[in-house]
């Protein structure tokens, strides 16, 4: 332990991960417990893309089969359990950087890619996982920890290729992170 | 039977949008004090020196799935009125390998990246704008990928239903698979600390 007066400002270390996943597990539980669902992400996206597409042109996002869905009867599609979820884990989670001095602006990558080209590739693998969570009907949240609490085949099938996926494809990107 | 408190109208659906802010506030403050606020962090997973994205992963599963067995059991929790995702294999496992190839290219999950840009990092933010791009990009392609989208549709079904084994049995295995996972977890981290310690030492 170095034990000076810098210290106290630097960001702390981060939580046990298996303290930090108990917690993680009774929320998801509580979740169960008070509204009969799980966690979730990416069908949030879904829904503030719906009504950002109903707003601006609202013949064509009706007649988008894929979200036409979310744009049925009369509510706004962001009056939604996850849209609702969402802001909570933006609270939540500056929350907690703030706490722990983490919040700050920062671009998150190794030494030797330059700023602009790990946004583009922010972009483009964030683009890969919205169409990967829309083949899947859910993401990591969704899928993978809702439903693997739950013992969901697909869920299941789904988190072992996740894991493939990434493992697969890792050494190519390895000079954006090492 | 009391729970889902939802089902069976403890309290109305316009609650129940406040009861999702304050889980939201929950998952957020877990995921940041994880550490998943950040994409180095979180890609570590995939290099093999920090494997806290599974032992978080899988310790929040167990915690989960053994509180609905325990609350089930005692006859708290109602668990055919917890909505289970459908299963449609083949365009899950497609999308399980499009959304891990995107995890390590992006950084992020989608979950993760309201977390770190809430933190302020950049690159998670222009990852979101990524997800809105790819979402409206399925949705406009949709004619053309409805087919993998809709194909083998299995309807609700769990693991122990499916092979037709105890649900007791699959959660006693699921256990014993997470602790072996997280002893295995262990030991690859001290191997690659090892590896690095030598090579830093080699230099």
């Amino acid at each position: 332990m170095v034990s000076n007066t810098h210290v106290s400002r630097a960001p702390a270390p981060y939580s046990n991960p298996y303290l930090a996943g108990i917690g993680l597990g009774l929320v998801l539980l509580a979740a169960f417990v008070f509204v009969g669902r799980g966690l979730g992400a990416s069908g949030g996206v879904s829904a503030v893309v719906a009504s950002g597409l109903h707003a601006i042109a609202p013949e064509h996002a009706h007649r988008l089969e894929w979200l036409s869905g979310r744009l049925a009867g009369d509510a706004s599609p962001l009056e939604e359990w996850l849209v609702f979820e969402g802001m909570g884990v933006v609270l939540g989670a500056l929350l907690s950087g703030l706490l722990a001095r983490r919040a700050m602006v920062v671009i998150e990558k190794g030494p030797r890619v330059s700023r602009r080209a790990r946004l583009l590739m922010a972009f483009f693998g964030g683009s890969l996982m919205a169409v990967g969570a829309a083949f899947a009907g859910g993401c990591t949240s969704g899928q993978a920890l809702t439903g693997g609490a739950l013992l969901n085949l697909g869920s299941w099938a789904f988190m072992l290729m996740v894991f493939a996926g990434a493992y697969a494809v890792a050494t190519f990107v390895k000079w954006q992170w090492r | 039977m009391m729970a889902p408190f939802l089902k069976y109208g403890v309290f109305g659906s316009e609650t129940s949008l406040v009861v999702a802010f304050l889980l939201g506030i929950g998952f957020g403050f877990a995921l940041e004090r994880a550490g998943f606020g950040s994409a180095r962090k979180l890609v570590s997973q995939f290099y093999l020196d920090d494997l806290a994205v599974f032992k978080v992963m899988f310790t929040a599963i167990v915690t989960a799935m053994l509180g609905v067995t325990y609350l089930s059991w005692i006859g708290f929790l109602n668990l055919s009125l917890v909505y289970l995702v459908p299963t449609n294999l083949l365009p899950q496992i497609v999308g399980g390998l499009v959304l891990g190839a995107g995890f390590v290219i992006g950084g992020y999950c989608p979950g993760t990246a309201l977390a770190a840009t809430a933190t302020g990092r950049v690159d998670a933010l222009i990852y979101g704008a990524g997800l809105y791009a790819g979402t409206l990009l399925f949705a406009e392609a949709y004619p053309l990928v409805k087919g993998l989208h809709t194909a083998t549709p299995m309807g609700q079904t769990t693991i122990p239903q499916y092979f037709n084994l105890p649900y007791g049995l699959v959660v006693f295995a699921v256990v014993l698979m997470a602790l072996g996972g997280f002893a295995g977890a262990g030991w690859v981290e001290k191997k690659m600390a090892a590896r690095k310690a030598a090579a830093q030492a080699a230099a």
